[in-house]
């Protein structure tokens, strides 16, 4: 592949020189939440020195400043995703604020009794609890796609499920715990053969696999901020214009409001109806620079880079006695997650700590996949673009350790 | 011998270990030795649910003391726990409900005590001390 300078991308991070129980850290927890380039973090830095203001609000200058570089991320954001319009981009708290904003304001104006709500089996809660909240207050049934024993979608059991009771398809891109990466586009083109609209939860995917909504013809696509090396507290809802202005706001409050008397209030327009209150200003405004950061090695380049580990982890931990990987998709991004014959997750995990090797252990927020598998955890392994595979050897040296120990 | 007799001589059993190894070693050993709780007692009852491992914990009161059984799902949250056991089983339920438990945290092993670990460690010395409290106001 083309040059990928891992040394000087690791150099942009402060934090990758951290000393973990007197080790260097090797961060895997990408899936969880990945590091910050040092660009980030000075953003975060210069708007509170420079231009802390609330925005969409003063004619002042600071508010103009920090309104102005607020809705530069908005720009980004559009052209990194490849949205038509501006105000398609819903900035919101994060992937999950973004899904439950679609499963009330859509499902409330969509959604009746009788109707169904279609999701899969490798969801995260966060595209599951959403749906039945709201499957329940309308009477509503949530229906899941299987998967296989390799963690992918059973296609023709979908192709099955899609009827005229269906009124969304929410569905993930990638797979948080599995790494299996969705056939997206299938998915999308078999919903809207009749008529359905698609929701993808991109958490995993935004960060590896470069997406242009238009292309894919996607309805809704949800995103957060910190798994993209911007920071927390902010994410992102995409949605056509034609399903958001046939949409009813989802909270009420300031910035969301045209005019209001205690009689009525006149909704504001796309994008800002479904943004109510002061939003994380800094947050916002410091993910254009993530984008940026993303943008100036290339999201292909970054995927590719990523996947050659990924592949290397694989052969690597498949070499270890005992353990076995769940989730051997073809399709596979950036996530290894196994079990070790015998051991349980955490007590890897906690050695693995003590290595100064950060992993996730445990049910990754889809415990109904857990019991698909009929396992109580996984030990995952997520990777970003600054992972090396020196780190990947420190893994599988501290599983091997692990096993030592706990055996 | 009193609960703090018993965490002052396990502090001391802790400081001979050099390192973390020799430490998580002996932790992992105690979890593999100790056949903790009767296999009746692993039952959705008993079960103190943590987000990662599941601990099992029973009490038994006699002759005004507290006896304690438990068990884990993970072996290093299994030997913390019978470390947890030996301290505050075979007291009275005064003791255990007054009990201030320092030892954790002097052989540094505090985070494992911490909510986000989830191991379910931290509710099962909040399960044993309510079983505490519980019996100090039947007794009353």
């Amino acid at each position: 592949m083309e040059h990928y300078d891992i040394y000087s991308i690791r150099s942009d991070f402060p934090i990758l020189k951290s000393v973990v129980n007197g080790k260097p850290l090797v961060y895997l927890d990408n899936g969880a939440s990945t590091q910050k380039p040092q660009v980030v973090i000075d953003a975060i830095n210069h708007y509170y020195n420079s231009q802390n203001s609330n925005v969409h609000r003063g004619v002042h200058y600071l508010s103009q400043i920090a309104t102005d570089a607020y809705e530069i991320t908005r720009r980004k954001l559009k052209s990194f995703i490849n949205a038509k319009e501006e105000y398609e981009i819903i900035l919101t708290k994060g992937t999950t604020d973004s899904i439950n904003l679609v499963a009330s304001s859509f499902g409330n104006a969509f959604l009746n009794e009788g109707d169904e709500v279609l999701i899969s089996a490798m969801e995260h809660h966060s595209n599951i609890v959403p749906w039945q909240i709201l499957c329940e207050s309308r009477k509503a049934t949530l229906k899941v796609v299987p998967i296989n024993d390799a963690g992918e979608l059973d296609m023709d059991a979908y192709g099955k499920l899609l009827n005229e009771r269906v009124k969304i398809v929410s569905i993930t891109y990638v797979s948080n715990t599995l790494g299996t990466i969705n056939p997206v586009k299938e998915i999308i083109r078999l919903a809207h053969a009749q008529n359905i609209p698609v929701l993808l939860d991109a958490a995993q995917a935004i960060q590896h696999i470069p997406i242009d909504v238009q292309a894919l013809d996607v309805d809704f696509l949800a995103f957060s901020g910190h798994k993209m090396y911007g920071p927390t507290g902010v994410g992102v809802l995409y949605g056509k214009e034609k399903w958001l202005n046939a949409m009813p706001p989802y909270q009420g409050g300031g910035d969301m409001i045209k005019d209001v008397s205690f009689e009525k209030t006149i909704y504001n327009d796309l994008p800002f109806k479904f943004e109510a209150g002061t939003p994380n200003i800094e947050a916002g405004i410091a993910l254009a620079f993530a984008i940026d950061y993303i943008n100036s090695i290339g999201l292909d380049k970054i995927g590719q880079y990523e996947h050659e580990l990924l592949d290397y982890a694989t052969d690597e931990l498949s070499d270890i006695n005992g353990l076995r990987i769940i989730g051997t998709a073809k399709e596979k991004s950036s996530v290894v997650s196994f079990i070790i014959e015998k051991l349980h997750p955490y007590d890897v995990g906690v050695i693995l700590d003590k290595l100064g090797i950060a992993v996730r252990t445990g049910h990754h927020c889809t415990q109904p996949l857990m019991a698909r598998y009929n396992i109580p955890g996984t030990v995952r392994a997520s990777i970003g673009l600054y992972n090396t595979k020196e780190e990947i050897d420190a893994l599988v040296k501290g599983v091997k350790k692990a096993i030592t120990m706990l055996s | 011998m009193s609960i703090n007799d018993l965490q002052d001589e396990l502090i001391e059993d802790f400081s001979f270990f050099e390192d973390w190894m020799a430490k998580y070693e002996y932790i992992i050993q105690l979890g593999k030795e100790l056949p903790l709780i009767d296999e009746i007692y692993k039952s959705p009852q008993y079960l103190i649910k943590g987000c990662q491992s599941q601990v099992w914990l029973h009490a038994d009161y006699a002759d005004n003391k507290v006896i304690f059984t438990a068990d884990s799902d993970a072996i290093i949250t299994k030997g913390l726990v019978s470390l947890m056991v030996k301290v505050l089983s075979n007291h009275t339920p005064e003791e255990i409900a007054n009990a201030d438990l320092y030892f954790i945290d002097q052989i540094g092993l505090k985070e494992h005590l911490s909510p986000t670990r989830a191991n379910g460690l931290l509710s099962m010395v909040k399960q044993m001390k309510m079983y505490a409290v519980a019996l100090q106001s039947d007794n009353k």
